[in-house]
């Protein structure tokens, strides 16, 4: 006869998020931040068919990390979502907000109901008129939501390049020169932590100082073109926002 | 659309369709699926002509801008050309609050393929996607809520401009150098076919539309030429391999003024029929102190023979006066 182990909902919990931070720092990073005219996405993605960014909607933007079927999912998800709210209403009508709570409560349900968390992590960016208008939320896989403000890491390393990022970011930059940052920083620390070892709650401390000190090294190392995925949501455009840069425009941009 | 708790169970899953999706998920949305009873449908405002014509290097597409409701005019600027998509453009003929709803979820449909597959579908699938919107929407069509649509856009596989027309079945029609559908499209059709000719330019292609579109004004009550009072002109969008434009308005004032220059030359010495000459009961007396040199005959009391120059000022605008009996015949 088998009786199941008691397992203090904490601990339940807790193991869940384990389970699911596990699988998201398996990745690799995606950057979103805010450029002088929108907002720029990108990761480093070798694949030019198998997307981890992608468009929502006319001023809305998607970028995930984690499992791809499962946020393939709620991609597609949110892009019904968007264009039923848009046709229902109209265009104007669909906002970010909307749709971040949309996906919140689907991994929210998705961590405390089905039999394993849903092992993504998300934002959700809109293009506004200006810059203080943009919105830049991140999900994470039990449905918590934070409103970022220019810039985030999410996925990977997130933590340690979150400061990293902080250190090159700044408001108003053209969009060139974030790539430019961005590309770097994707660059820099993505080897420490695996060579640290140490398990990924623990990492992320000493793989920031490693990354700091390695980076004058790696500068140079900054990602190649053809490794990057990359789009914006270009403010000054009249609907559709959202561009991918090709390999060529982003060598464009590098200078090269 | 209450996500207490996130997506429902319909919005993931396989599936690039727009139309499959809310067909499924939201029907009531959707034109379609509006079941309308069988009665007296109220006068609803119609649009009318749309030409089309393939040039070097791409397709352009002209509509008019007016909407009737019955013999009423409900609209000057109504819109009846718009952007499928960045590649193609569709313009549409019939009960426009129909036709309208038809070309909106058609841009989305074309729309929501490209962000889900991230890929646009090939001119001919766009094509066959617009086709079965049609179809879907035969039962409105059945009940005279019908909308004809006329497809074109630039086919970059082949790299060349592409037409496509429609019946209400969903019937789709490769057509080839040129086309036009609605009320107007009959007298359009003989213009361009005088008109068109291969490797047009753009410009010339623009011009061909505007005189097409005005051939159909001159017949079809329903359909609006250029208004030169109040400077609306036809809508006319062109497609390249760089993508859809539409024509800006000072180009279509440029072209539509030099369509009015050639026709009014053209028209300038035309015979028109004079008032009080040859109809029933309405012919004025000869009167002696007025000369008219060569009127015919001129004598006649009845008037029935109605020669030019019997009414002050006719002889300046009645060549020949030897057919001057002709209008008096008919």
């Amino acid at each position: 006869m088998s009786m199941p182990f008691y397992v203090s909902p904490e601990q339940l919990m807790r193991d869940r998020a384990e389970f699911a931070r596990k699988g998201i720092a398996r990745g690799r990073s995606v950057i979103v931040a805010q450029y002088d005219s929108g907002i720029v996405f990108a990761t480093e993605n070798p694949s030019r068919a198998l997307h981890k960014i992608s468009e929502i909607y006319d001023r809305i933007g998607f970028a995930a990390v984690g499992k791809y079927n499962e946020f393939e999912n709620l991609r597609v998800a949110g892009i019904r979502y968007a264009d039923l709210r848009g046709y229902t209403y109209d265009r104007t009508d669909v906002m970010a907000r909307g749709l971040a709570n949309a996906y919140a409560q689907t991994l929210g349900t998705a961590f405390t109901t089905e039999s394993k968390p849903l092992e993504v992590e998300l934002v959700v960016a809109e293009v506004g008129l200006s810059a203080a208008q943009d919105q830049i939320y991140r999900l994470a896989y039990d449905g918590s939501v934070a409103e970022e403000h220019g810039f985030v890491v999410i996925g990977g390393q997130s933590d340690s390049l979150n400061e990293v990022m902080a250190t090159l970011w700044k408001p108003d930059l053209p969009l060139a020169e974030v790539l430019g940052i961005m590309a770097q920083v994707l660059a820099t620390p993505q080897g420490v932590p695996a060579q640290s070892g140490g398990p990924t709650g623990t990492g992320a401390g000493t793989g920031e100082t490693d990354a700091e000190q390695a980076e004058p090294a790696d500068s140079v190392r900054a990602l190649s073109a053809d490794k990057l995925e990359a789009a914006v949501l270009d403010r000054t455009k009249a609907r559709r926002c959202f561009k991918r840069l090709t390999p060529q425009r982003i060598n464009e941009l590098f200078g090269e | 659309m209450g996500h207490e708790s996130g997506f429902p169970r319909d919005f993931t899953g396989v599936g690039s369709s727009f139309l499959d999706f809310a067909q499924r998920v939201a029907p009531e949305v959707l034109p379609m699926s509006r079941s309308v009873d069988k009665g007296v449908l109220p006068e609803v405002p119609h649009g009318t002509t749309i030409v089309t014509a393939q040039f070097a290097g791409g397709v352009v597409m002209a509509g008019d801008r007016r909407a009737t409701m019955g013999s009423m005019i409900s609209s000057r600027q109504m819109e009846k050309v718009f952007a499928a998509d960045e590649t193609s453009v569709v313009g549409i003929a019939g009960t426009a609050g129909i036709a309208i709803e038809l070309v909106r979820l058609f841009q989305l449909e074309l729309e929501h393929y490209e962000k889900i597959e991230g890929d646009t579908l090939s001119l001919d699938g766009k094509a066959n996607r617009l086709a079965a919107l049609l179809r879907s929407n035969l039962p409105l069509a059945m009940q005279g809520l019908a909308a004809v649509p006329l497809f074109a856009g630039f086919d970059t596989d082949r790299g060349y401009g592409r037409i496509y027309s429609y019946d209400v079945t969903g019937g789709r029609y490769e057509e080839t150098n040129h086309h036009s559908v609605g009320s107007g499209s009959v007298f359009a059709r003989g213009a361009l076919k005088k008109l068109w000719h291969a490797d047009m330019t753009r410009t010339e292609a623009v011009r061909l539309c505007i005189e097409a579109l005005w051939d159909a004004a001159d017949d079809d009550s329903a359909t609006a030429g250029p208004d030169v009072l109040r400077k609306i002109w036809p809508i006319v969008a062109v497609v390249t391999a760089d993508g859809f434009s539409y024509v800006d308005p000072a180009e279509l004032t440029e072209v539509a003024t030099m369509v009015l220059a050639g026709r009014s030359e053209g028209l300038a010495h035309a015979r028109v029929l004079t008032p009080g000459k040859g109809g029933p009961g309405n012919a004025v007396p000869p009167t002696t102190t007025l000369h008219a040199p060569g009127t015919g005959p001129g004598g006649d009391p009845a008037g029935s023979g109605g020669g030019a120059g019997s009414w002050p000022g006719s002889s300046e605008i009645n060549p020949g006066s030897t057919r001057g009996g002709e209008g008096a015949q008919q």
